[in-house]
Formats: structure tokens, C-alpha cells, sequence
């Protein structure tokens, strides 16, 4: 076999692999919050918890239902969805005329009880849960490994990134998206229920999330603290590409993804916090993010 | 982040009558409090409320929601053990060290997160608090999972010996108010009023001629050395540094802490701390329903509370508190 700067190509392979799959839940984490923060102008500190409760949906409806992933994957966020419209209708739309960070504050709030209630009764260890019969296996690639839900996982969110973005920019019902965000009362003047909008909106963004849930079900261990540390990061990650745009939110998620799965490989220490490191860069070069307006 | 903002300016010739009574009055009842209840309670309380104070001089003062505060709380408690348990250190050096390690953190962090205002710099300051919690998990004086244990309280600039815990409470407390009262001056300062003019309207300062940026970084710096000085003493009190010190939970906690108090107001941050330690302390064999119950307040502060315990007393007096 042939080397790569000394490292085995099955590693380097692996651990880019590993990046791309990190990538695709920051890619939709983060699509999640710039919808939200487009029209609704807070930032959802409960997204990590929502992406941990659709990961929980999943294992629940396997467990006390017998309702496999394929099933799991249309119905976990359709329910998370709708319990965010639920927290939308009865706390968020009370703030929009206060300071932004009251939102902030709001949703952390709603995070803590979720990780909380989640904790107690099913405790801090990882719950297994079993990759898909029709997914199991991989591909032997001649240079490395792919086990097929992985490969599964990334064309997958590629796929929930780019129908996103079609949606938000191509279609009638992005428009009128696009157009709240400018100016929600001219959009109402013309007869659009902007506040039914901006509920469908949190849903839509917190059904993201639970999607990631159920996504990174099989791959990580469901636990009540999966989303905790995890939501830090696509911070970071919003904070490098800006919210202005949904193209960018999807590249900069897959990109450092990759970047972390290559720290990972050339220096190991540095890969937790490699991202934080860009987040300080890219504030000193450009304050705005890579692709956000000032 | 006021619905209504409270006039905190002082009268010519120094601190208002009431707000006196109130510093002499906590004083007084902080004494006394140690033959009542257990002195190490108290000295929790105590410096949280330093610290709840410190943080709520960046939110409340400066319109900075910081999301971090944990880092240089945190930070500040693992440098204090350091120097006292192998450098040897007295009690007094030790919290320095650990407090101008707080400042230092602060002026880096600060100097990156004051180019963003708003949300971004709430999840700035997360994110690089994160990358600090990271830093104390991996670094090889931290001691990692089990942290510094077993700190020395060695004799108060190597004289007094103040190994017990109730002689040991009296240095905390004068830490303690020596903090506050700097906070209260910063505030009432010149400076503290450029602060205030920027936090109503930031362009306006601008035009004035104020370099609006170098303010913001000071006030960073300041708030970060005395979150410092508040977790270089707790170390010292519980001859512990540990990593729930700079977990973001501890960054939530304090935004808790002043939003439960009072934000804009001075001594709401004090009183949240009582409340929110003293629930910590009496429901902690209740495991993460903890969680849940801070997790609640904060929505019912939110919706429901928003001037806080003190905020609301205040407006009943009709006073600046």
C-alpha cells in the first residue's frame, strides 16, 4: 500500500471520512439555526437539545414501539417539529419585541430542562442504537474502508442541505421566507401571515435538528449530552460563515468537518479545538464571517 | 437588555445614603452569619456573588451578554491552586496570581469578542470558554479529571494563620467586599458613565469622540480579573480547582445568577446568588432535576421576571438599587 506524509491511507481516509460525517450534522445544525435566526432574529440555544431528543425519539420508537429508522427518520421530525411550533406559539412569540438575547437566554433555559428531564430518567450512559439492516456492511474501496450508513449518512445530508437551499432560493414559498427576513411588515401588508410564517419556520429549523438526531443515532452512542457539547462548536461554525447565507452555512459545515478529521490525523491534541482556533482567525481577517454580510 | 433602565447616577460627594446602608447592612449580617450557619455555605455564597456581580458588570453596564464568564472564573481558580499547592504561595499571592491570569484571559478573549456585538459575541465568548475547558482537561498541571485537590491555606501574608474555616471566612469576606465595593466605584466612575452612554447608543458615543472599542476592552478585562478574583478564592476555600469550575454550565449559572437578581441593578446579582446556591445546596440529592428547576427559572425569569428580585423591589422603592 502507498503512504500519504508517512500516514497510512487507511487512517487518513478514515479520519477525512469521520470529518465529512462531523461536517454533515454541523452543515444541517448550523442551516438550522440561520433559518431560525434569519426570520425569527434569535439564536436557538435548545437546537443542541432538539438534535439530542430526535435522537432519542428514534431510539424510543425502536424500543417501546417497534418503529424501525425508516420510519423514525419521517416521524421524529415531524413530532420534535412540532413540539418547537408548541415552544414558538407559547414563549418565543412573546420576546420578538425585546433585546435579541432574551431569546437566547429563553432557549437555553429550554435546553437545560430537556438535558435535565432526559438525565434523569435515562442517566448519562450512551444507549446503542443498531444501524438499518439494508444499510449494514461497506464497500471495501481498495484504499479504505466505507461502511455504507456512513457513506449513507454524508449523501444524505448533502441532499437535506441542497433541497434546503432549493427551497429557500428557487422557490415561491423561499421567496416570501426571503422577504419576511427584509421586512416582515411589508410582507404582511401584501396578505401574508408572517407570524404563521415565522412558526413553521422555528418548526422547520428544529426538525432539522431532530433530523441530524436520528441521523447520528447509529453512529454516536444516544445520550442526553450529545447535543451539549456539540452545539458549541456550530457556534463556532456560525460564527465563521456568517448567518447571511445558506449556501455558506452548508459549506463551512462540511468544511470543517474535513478540517477537524484532518487535525485529527496530522495533530491529535489540537482537534478539539481547531475550530475554535479558525473562529479567532477569522474574526481578526473578517469580523463579518466568511460568508456573512456586515 | 432593559425593558426600563434605572438612573444609577450618584450625587456629587459619594454613595447614596440608602445604597451605604445596604453595603453596611450585608456587612454586618456576612459577620455575624458565620455563627449561624456553616461558614464554607457562606463562603460560596459569597464568592458567587462576587462573581455574579463581576459578570453583571459587563451585562448590565456594558449591554455584553457574555457566555463564557466560566473561563476566567475557572481559569482563575486552577492558577490560585497552582501557586498555592507547588509554588508554595500565601493565601493573598495566590489569588492575585489567579486574578491577574483572569485578566490576562480576558484581555486576549475580550480583544477578539468585542468585534461582534449582540448574539455573535455570546457565542464568541462561548466558544472560546470552551476552548479553555478543553485546555484545562488536556493540560498537564490541571491534573485533568480530578483537578488540583488537597490546596494548602497557608498563614495570610505569612503571618496570620488562618487555617480554619471560620477564620478563613473573614478573608473572604474582605476579598469579597473589597470586590464589590471596586465594582460599585467602576459603575459611579467617569468611565462607568462613558460605558452607560455606549451602551444606550453606541454611534452616538462614537461621534462624541469616545473610541468606543478601547472602552468595551477595558470593561471586558475588568470584568474577567474580578470573575478571576471571585474563583481564585473559591479554590482556595474548598481547596479545589476543578473542571465544573470552567464547564459551560458554570457559564450559564452565572447568567442565571444575574438575571434571577436584577440585571441593571447593583445588588440583584448578590441576591441571586444567595438564591440560586442555596438551592444548589438543599436540592442537590435531587441529581439533575437541579438542572431542570434552573432550566425553569430561567424561562419563567424570562417571560414572566425579567427586573428580577431586585429590579422589582427597586421599583417598588422607586430607588435605584
Amino acid at each position: 500500500m502507498f503512504e500519504l506524509l508517512g500516514i497510512p491511507p487507511q487512517a487518513l481516509f478514515g479520519q477525512l471520512l469521520l470529518g465529512l460525517i462531523n461536517g454533515s450534522f454541523y452543515a444541517i445544525l448550523s442551516l438550522g439555526l440561520a433559518v431560525i435566526f434569519g426570520l425569527l432574529n434569535i439564536i436557538n440555544f435548545a437546537h443542541g437539545a432538539q438534535y439530542m431528543m430526535g435522537a432519542f425519539l428514534a431510539w424510543m420508537l425502536l424500543h417501546y414501539l417497534g418503529i424501525g429508522y425508516w420510519w423514525a427518520l419521517i416521524l421524529v421530525p415531524v413530532i420534535v417539529g412540532a413540539f418547537g411550533v408548541v415552544i414558538e406559539r407559547l414563549m418565543l412569540s412573546r420576546l420578538y419585541k425585546l433585546d435579541h438575547l432574551y431569546g437566547l437566554l429563553l432557549t437555553f433555559g429550554i435546553a437545560l430542562i430537556i438535558q435535565g428531564l432526559f438525565r434523569n430518567a435515562y442517566g448519562i450512559s450512551g444507549m446503542p442504537y443498531s444501524i438499518p439492516s439494508q444499510l449494514a456492511g461497506g464497500q471495501n474501496l481498495g484504499f479504505m474502508f466505507l461502511p455504507n450508513y456512513r457513506a449513507w449518512v454524508v449523501v444524505f445530508s448533502l441532499v437535506v442541505c441542497l433541497g434546503t437551499w432549493f427551497m429557500i432560493e428557487k422557490t415561491r414559498l423561499g421567496a416570501y421566507l426571503r422577504a419576511a427576513t427584509e421586512n416582515p411588515t411589508l410582507v404582511g401588508a401584501f396578505g401574508i401571515n408572517v407570524p404563521r410564517m415565522i412558526t413553521l419556520t422555528y418548526g422547520f429549523g428544529v426538525a432539522l435538528a431532530a433530523l441530524a438526531g436520528v441521523l447520528a443515532a447509529p453512529v454516536y452512542s444516544v445520550n442526553p449530552n450529545m447535543g451539549a457539547d456539540l452545539i458549541i462548536v456550530v457556534f463556532a461554525v456560525v460564527v465563521i460563515g456568517g448567518m447571511g447565507s445558506i449556501l455558506g452555512a452548508i459549506i463551512t459545515g462540511f468544511g470543517l468537518g474535513l478540517v477537524e478529521g484532518l487535525t485529527r490525523v496530522f495533530y491529535p491534541e489540537a482537534s478539539s479545538v481547531v475550530i475554535f482556533v479558525i473562529m479567532a482567525i477569522v474574526l481578526l481577517v473578517k469580523p463579518a464571517g466568511l460568508f456573512g454580510r456586515a | 437588555m432593559t425593558d426600563k433602565t434605572l438612573d444609577t447616577a450618584t450625587p456629587r460627594g459619594g454613595m447614596p445614603p440608602l445604597h451605604r446602608a445596604i453595603f453596611v447592612g450585608l456587612l454586618v449580617v456576612f459577620a455575624v452569619a458565620p455563627f449561624v450557619l456553616y461558614p464554607v455555605f457562606l463562603m460560596k455564597i459569597l464568592c458567587f456573588a462576587l462573581f455574579a456581580c463581576a459578570f453583571n458588570l459587563l451585562l448590565g453596564y456594558g449591554g455584553l451578554l457574555s457566555f463564557g464568564h466560566a473561563a476566567y472564573f475557572g481559569g482563575a481558580s486552577y492558577v490560585s491552586a497552582h501557586a498555592a499547592k507547588v509554588w508554595g504561595l500565601t493565601p493573598e499571592l495566590s489569588v492575585l496570581c489567579g486574578t491577574a491570569a483572569a485578566a490576562l484571559l480576558g484581555l486576549v478573549i475580550g480583544s477578539f469578542a468585542i468585534r461582534r456585538q449582540g448574539i455573535y459575541f455570546a457565542m464568541i465568548t462561548l466558544a472560546f470558554a470552551q476552548m479553555v475547558f478543553f485546555f484545562s482537561l488536556q493540560a498537564p498541571f490541571t491534573g485533568g479529571e480530578d483537578g488540583i485537590q488537597a490546596i494548602p491555606r497557608r498563614a495570610l501574608f505569612g503571618v496570620f494563620n488562618i487555617s480554619s474555616d471560620i477564620n478563613f471566612y473573614y478573608f473572604v469576606l474582605a476579598v469579597v467586599f473589597a470586590g464589590l465595593l471596586l465594582i460599585y466605584r467602576i459603575i459611579h466612575s467617569p468611565f462607568g458613565q462613558v460605558l452607560k452612554a455606549i451602551r444606550e447608543s453606541e454611534p452616538r458615543a462614537i461621534s462624541l469622540g469616545y473610541r468606543v472599542n478601547s472602552y468595551k476592552l477595558a470593561l471586558f478585562v475588568l470584568s474577567a480579573a474580578l470573575a478571576g478574583l471571585a474563583g481564585a478564592t473559591k479554590a482556595l476555600v474548598f481547596q479545589l480547582a476543578s473542571l465544573t469550575d470552567v464547564h459551560w454550565s458554570m457559564s450559564g449559572e452565572v447568567v442565571l445568577m444575574a438575571l434571577l437578581g436584577g440585571m441593571n441593578t447593583i445588588f440583584g446579582p448578590i441576591a441571586g446568588a444567595a438564591v440560586v446556591v442555596t438551592m444548589q445546596n438543599y436540592f442537590a440529592s435531587f441529581g439533575a432535576w437541579v438542572t431542570v428547576l434552573q432550566g425553569v427559572i430561567f424561562v419563567l425569569g424570562v417571560l414572566l421576571f425579567r427586573q428580577g428580585i431586585v429590579g422589582v423591589i427597586a421599583r417598588w422603592l422607586k430607588r435605584p438599587l
